[in-house]
């Protein structure tokens, strides 16, 4: 049956070992490791409050106290998300972390990132308020001027909308998804080894003797 | 009676006015932006300098 082939296919290319591993190596106990779980964290509360406003709609989060509160924690969450996607893009960047096969790693990270500015981008424009207005006049022009502003509409708001709750947050969660698998079927990236140079240089004397 | 906490706020972070921006040639980007840019760097400097807890091991 087809169930067997994914299932088999599933397990040998992600073994429970290696999906829910209980051990790290040992240079994986650096703060700047902390900032990818930081990351998927705050999308989580982005999510759940996402949801939360979706279901109130826009009356309820600019009129009621409870509304206004989850709107609150919807923005912070996404200005965390971005801050500690920022940190952890760094921190990967410097260590390289596109080596040993983890090409597509890096890939769906970074395409995880674009796609995220521009839920954003939509979740700005469904404010309905002065502020979305502005940024929809100041971003049509934005599209229009690189080409593609025949795609979208950024001053109709049921079009963003449905941007912004449907397409983008299931896009962003299933390229976090695919990254984090990814993550664990590679591993970490280890630190780059010590430099060649270094290590080519002649031992001192006292050195040489306990060789 | 103590005020409510939205006036306290309001009080500390006056936003009934345009944006403060920084303007120097080419450069151009609000305080609050420039604000966040400069606490990533510093919180990835943290990060890389601050040791991280180890876990103590039993003997």
């Amino acid at each position: 049956m087809w169930t067997t082939w994914v299932r088999e296919r599933a397990v040998s290319s992600l073994p429970p070992e290696k999906l829910l591993p209980d051990r790290q190596p040992s240079y994986v106990s650096s703060w700047i490791y902390v900032f990818g779980v930081a990351t998927t964290a705050a999308l989580v509360v982005v999510v759940a409050s996402g949801l939360i406003l979706g279901l109130g709609g826009p009356t309820w989060w600019h009129t009621t106290s409870l509304g206004r509160f989850l709107n609150g924690i919807h923005l912070w969450g996404v200005e965390l998300f971005f801050f500690a996607m920022v940190v952890h893009l760094w921190g990967k960047f410097f260590m390289g972390a596109w080596r040993g096969g983890r090409g597509r790693t890096w890939a769906t990270g970074a395409i995880s990132f674009l796609v995220a500015i521009g839920a954003a981008f939509t979740g700005y424009l469904s404010q309905q308020n002065f502020d979305s207005q502005w940024i929809a006049s100041e971003g049509k022009d934005g599209l229009n001027s690189v080409g593609i502003g025949a795609f979208f509409n950024v001053a109709n708001f049921g079009q963003m909308y449905t941007f912004h709750v449907i397409l983008l947050p299931l896009a962003v969660t299933a390229l976090v998804v695919w990254h984090v698998l990814l993550v664990r079927r590679h591993g970490v990236v280890p630190p780059y080894p010590a430099k060649v140079a270094a290590a080519a240089e002649p031992a001192t004397p006292s050195e040489e003797a306990t060789q | 009676m103590a005020p409510p906490v939205h006036v306290v706020f309001a009080a500390l972070f006056d936003l009934s006015h345009p944006a403060r921006y920084l303007h120097w040639h080419f450069f151009q980007m609000s305080v609050a932006n420039v604000v966040v840019i400069l606490l990533m760097i510093a919180v990835f400097v943290a990060a890389i300098l601050v040791p991280f807890p180890k876990r103590e091991r039993t003997p």
